[in-house]
């Protein structure tokens, strides 16, 4: 039985309070982690003169999970579920991130066909992500109606998934080395229908949106960001393309094979919520360019890179010859044959870069993997993005930055 | 992918013997820094053009010494080439210098380090745990940390008793002999 015990841990809250005078110039607005309009649980603790904001501090850490911790004590295959869980409104690219980084880190080159699979799922994720980060940064602006619009077509791309990879959000679909199985017959039929009826529903989404007044004034001018003061702040993905710089993973180190795929790359101009909105939208519209000529493309072989060592047997082998019931034992208890030395690799994810420092010291677990989270990176801006604007306007800059907490945190 | 190797001569010449070049594993190209030259090579390495500071992570070897590495992953983006530089940090003396006054991202990088490493960093201007709350007693993410977590001694802090692992992860680890290679509880007999 415990007592109960009194502990006065001051926070920065009330710690702030304890400066204010007592004639009370400023007030401390706590915008705690259990609010519509955060995204998750991202608490912010701001420091108000009225209803401007004059500092802003960002406290993070409820939804951190030790995922790093984790992975020292997974194998490279366990890990994969984690994964899911980063960016969890687009699980598939976080799979294909990672997995891609600990092929870079085995020396593997992928077969044709699991390239295209992947570059498949990846922007079937940015899609996903997308639709979801302007609808809801639409409902948070007050257009409501946008938010059923976006989800109707992510229910039809959570179907694709499902059928896919049996999950609609956990997906743990790519392998080391390969994907965990290939693509259900008629898949890329169902694909290319969705695909075909997709740019009808966003361009309703941009009539509803993009010059509507209401929409452009709490946007337009909020929150500019300034291309260096962007790069100094680490921002990547559709935040930095909205400051006007254009750097692209896709295109500036490219991988699985984005270097064939024909499509460009939108960029903003001033830096401020409303281009980072523009650059989402057209984001998607790329996407379905790079679907479609994805489709075209695919070929036909294997998905598995050819490694007996590392990668499981086909099951009838396993369930039949002696080989191959060692071989699947074998790695499924002692984990993939690592080398040693470290790695980094960079997936342009649709929040940004998602980047995996892996630091293997040979064996089948990583000795250090560290998430390099885009939603983190660019949640530091706040301290500098927010003073000045006034209280409603965080809730604009919050949506066109578009962080996800469960990456953030870990 | 570019070429580094010009990169790397000039800045050999500049910091002789401080900076030790290591062979190119899967077409990428680290760094070891002293500790006492890092903020003078990475101030330099932002005069040529490296700045976007990508990740910032720390390493804990421990039973090595010096214990801990810190990385910095750079970027060029008129050339699109990453570098990566490290240092290596003992336990007594594991204080950096911080760069925020370099790249501005270096700022939350810093406190995650010091949180979950428990590295400080000389002139950082906000050091506090970000991940962890304050008043936290540990560095989570060092090795002789268990997966489980500690108990403390303060219900109000922490939880007073691990988590429930029940003989904790049965996980491989690396080695030559098969028989270490197998899953077993690894309990951290480090403490």
């Amino acid at each position: 039985m415990s007592t109960v015990q009194e502990l006065g841990i001051k926070d920065n809250a009330s710690r702030a309070s304890d400066v204010i005078d007592m004639v009370g110039e400023k007030l401390v607005l706590n915008m705690g982690p259990s609010h519509p309009s955060t995204h998750g649980v991202l608490r912010i603790v701001l420091e108000l003169d009225g209803e401007i904001i004059t500092k802003a501090d960002p406290d993070l850490g409820y939804l951190h999970r030790g995922d790093e911790k984790i992975a020292e004590n997974m194998t490279w295959t366990q890990f994969i579920p984690y994964t899911d869980r980063l960016d969890y409104l687009a699980p598939l690219a976080n799979n294909v991130a990672y997995t891609c980084a600990v092929e870079k880190l085995m020396g593997y080159e992928l077969t044709p066909r699991a390239k295209v699979i992947r570059v498949m799922c990846c922007e079937l994720a940015r899609i996903s992500a997308h639709l979801l980060g302007v609808g809801c940064y639409a409902m948070d602006c007050g257009a409501m109606t946008v938010f059923l619009y976006t989800f109707t077509e992510r229910e039809k791309i959570y179907n694709l998934i499902e059928s896919l990879t049996g999950a609609r959000f956990t997906t743990s679909y790519t392998r080391i080395g390969g994907l965990a199985r290939d693509l259900p017959p008629g898949w890329t039929g169902e694909l290319s229908n969705f695909l075909k009826q997709l740019p009808e529903r966003i361009n309703e989404v941009d009539s509803l949106l993009t010059r509507s007044p209401i929409f452009v004034g709490r946007t337009r001018d909020i929150g500019i960001i300034p291309p260096d003061v962007a790069i100094s702040y680490g921002l990547t993905g559709p935040n930095l393309r909205g400051s006007g710089v254009s750097y692209d993973l896709r295109k500036a180190k490219p991988y699985l094979g984005y270097e064939e795929y024909d499509f460009e790359v939108p960029v903003g101009s001033t830096g401020d919520c409303y281009d980072r909105y523009l650059v989402r939208m057209e984001e998607l519209r790329q996407s379905i360019r790079i679907l479609e000529q994805a489709i075209k493309k695919l070929p036909e072989g294997p998905i598995f890179v050819d490694d007996p060592k590392n990668i499981l047997p086909p099951k009838s082998d396993v369930l039949t010859s002696m080989e191959g019931l060692i071989q699947q034992f074998m790695i499924v208890t002692q984990g993939i044959e690592a080398p040693k030395g470290e790695v980094y690799f960079g997936a342009e994810n649709p929040k940004g870069e998602l980047g995996f420092y892996i630091n293997s010291r040979g064996g089948g677990v990583p000795h250090r993997l560290k998430i390099r989270a885009p939603s983190f990176v660019n949640l530091s801006i706040l301290p500098h993005l927010l003073p000045g604007h006034s209280v409603s306007d965080t809730v604009a800059i919050l949506g066109s930055l578009d962080f996800v907490m469960g990456e953030c945190d870990r | 992918m570019a070429d580094l190797t010009a990169l790397n001569e000039s800045f050999t010449a500049r910091f002789p013997s401080k900076i030790q070049i290591r062979p190119l594993f899967r077409g990428e190209t680290t760094w070891v820094v002293e500790r006492a030259e890092l903020l003078q090579v990475l101030t330099a390495l932002k005069e040529q053009g490296f700045d976007l500071l990508i990740d910032l992570s720390t390493v804990d070897n421990f039973g090595d010494e010096p214990r801990f590495e810190i990385v910095y992953e750079l970027c060029q983006l008129s050339s699109n080439q990453n570098l990566r530089v490290k240092s290596f940090i003992s336990e007594d003396d594991n204080s950096v210098s911080s760069v925020t006054s370099i790249w501005a991202t270096a700022n939350w990088h810093e406190r995650e380090a010091y949180d979950m490493m428990g590295i400080l960093f000389e002139g950082h201007p906000d050091l506090r745990r970000i991940l962890m709350w304050e008043g936290y007693p540990f560095h989570p993410l060092k090795k002789d940390f268990p997966l489980e977590g500690k108990a403390t001694e303060m219900p109000d802090i922490a939880f007073s008793r691990p988590a429930p692992l029940e003989g904790g992860p049965f996980v491989t680890a690396p080695s030559d002999h098969v028989i270490e290679r197998e899953p077993r509880a690894r309990p951290t007999e480090l403490i």
